[in-house]
């Protein structure tokens, strides 16, 4: 959840404050909103036990205080105890996001020995079937529940995420009721970002406006009754009903750091998409990287800029909006984001939300609905290339 | 209001630290810091679930004998810092 993890901190620090291992592309859930890269088949041989340390000495001693354990499935890492336990050791604050799958109480424990500070447990939804059915598992649902019960009776904070998407947005408050039953620390009711997986299963996710809006009020319902009792309910709006662009990542390069499970280094775990080569962490160091690399000084500053943004007044506040995005949508990775109404692009923001209109009123899908697994990755790569 | 005799503990969702690269005491919690002040930092530094109010005033008094009487602003943090979640007192 990348929600306020500046929350205090002086910004234009230009630290990698936050490292975001991803420690594997395996996963043994399919869900349709999944931002990992479509092609999971092509990537190099995962990093070993001794390379992830090498990486997280190299970022404590930059002043990452932050490492998040993520993946694909995190779990199916044999070795996850020995990272917990060494980068704990080195200082991190240590976070496991996970779906859950793959872990019981022994395991919890075992991670809580080793010093791990937190777990976030993914749901795909508050009721079973449709829980399953998003995750493409027939017993995703109970296993997830057992182990957030397990979670929060081991003393972790905890920290439920549900992506909301068409399927879900509707029973917000059913969410809502479970994570507050679970005792959950905070609840992030996050709305599907279009990256990855989620791009070409899009017209699938996107809620329409009056969803939306009758969700965040939901929402507000809730919270204003908890009352600051009760889990803190984090309500994450998609830009694509925004007409200025988030300022993606705080920065590129500015505080964040993922490295990518064969060791390739991001600044943000969607810009493998763009056409720039990233360094690896096999062959460079994390400081060379960071401050030296030229896919870590691609975009930073405003010297990359076109217009509209390159001489706009709001461009100290949103960087030109997500670079991914901009050439996902544009076809060029400088121009800004199409969510800004000052993009001559922003029609296609525009277009996306008819869609998703009528799709609510029962219209047809132009694409199907692809879960995320290596038999679809064909399929994907081919939306993707019509799409350009 | 906060009185001398209860026990402030830091949240069980925060964890205190102090961080060398930014030369100050830093709240951890999931995916996100808080980075404290000089004297937040000292005064969080004492909150260890043990001691009472008293003595952490007693013992920051102690260490600047310089400031006088500290335990107005000592008070009056703890009571933000409680309404922040970042510690509990009982
Ligand atoms: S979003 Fe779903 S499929 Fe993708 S990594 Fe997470 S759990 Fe696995
Ligand atoms: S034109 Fe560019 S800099 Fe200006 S608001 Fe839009 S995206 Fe931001």
């Amino acid at each position: 959840m990348a929600h306020d993890f500046i929350n205090g901190m002086p910004t234009g620090v230009g630290k990698p404050f936050w490292l975001l291992a991803e420690l594997t592309y395996r996963c043994p859930l399919q869900c349709s909103y999944c931002s990992n890269p479509l092609d999971l088949k092509n990537t190099g041989p995962e990093l070993t036990t001794d390379e992830w340390i090498r990486v997280f000495e190299q970022g404590r001693k930059m002043g990452a205080a932050q490492l998040g354990f993520s993946g694909g499935e995190p779990l199916l890492r044999q070795d996850l105890e020995i990272l917990i336990r060494e980068a704990r050791r080195m200082g991190y604050y240590t976070n496991l996001i996970t779906s859950g799958l793959g872990m019981d109480g022994r395991r919890v424990a075992d991670f809580h020995a080793a010093g791990l500070d937190h777990i976030q447990v993914s749901f795909q939804a508050s009721s079973e079937e449709l829980n399953n059915r998003l995750a493409g598992s027939h017993k995703a649902f109970a296993q997830k529940l057992a182990m957030a019960k397990e979670v929060k009776a081991q003393g972790y904070p905890m920290v439920l995420n549900f992506v909301i998407h068409r399927d879900n947005i509707g029973e917000i408050d059913k969410i809502i009721e479970l994570s507050i039953e679970l005792q959950a620390d905070f609840v992030e009711l996050a709305i599907a970002q279009y990256y990855g997986w989620a791009f070409i299963n899009r017209e699938h996710l996107l809620p329409t406006r009056e969803q939306l809006q009758k969700a965040e009020a939901i929402t507000n319902e809730y919270r204003a009754r908890l009352n600051g009792n009760g889990p803190k309910l984090i309500f994450v709006t998609p830009d694509y009903y925004e007409e200025r662009p988030k300022a993606c990542m705080n920065g590129w390069g500015n505080i964040f750091l993922t490295v990518a499970p064969d060791g390739t280094a991001l600044p943000c775990h969607s810009a493998r998409e763009l056409p720039i080569d990233f360094p690896n962490v096999r062959d460079h160091s994390l400081e060379d990287i960071w401050y030296r690399s030229t896919g870590f000084n691609h975009f930073r500053g405003y010297e990359w800029m076109k217009e509209p943004c390159r001489s706009c007044d709001e461009k100290q506040k949103d960087f030109g909006g997500c670079r991914c995005q901009a050439f996902k949508l544009t076809g060029d990775a400088n121009n800004a984001d199409p969510v800004c109404g000052k993009s001559e692009h922003h029609h296609k923001i525009v277009q996306a939300r008819t869609e998703a209109d009528q799709l609510a009123v029962g219209g047809d899908a132009a694409t199907p609905l692809l879960a995320r697994n290596v038999h679809n990755q064909e399929a994907a790569l081919a939306i993707i290339a019509r799409s350009r | 209001m906060v009185s001398p005799e209860q026990i402030p503990a830091v949240s069980r969702v925060y964890r205190l630290q102090w961080e060398e690269s930014q030369q100050s005491f830093v709240l951890l919690y999931p995916e996100g810091m808080v980075q404290l002040n000089g004297s937040a930092g000292e005064i969080m530094a004492q909150v260890d679930g043990v001691k009472s109010v008293a003595d952490v005033i007693a013992a920051l008094e102690a260490k600047f004998p310089e400031a006088g009487d500290l335990s107005a602003d000592i008070l009056e943090f703890l009571e933000i810092a409680r309404d922040k979640h970042w510690i509990t007192i009982s």
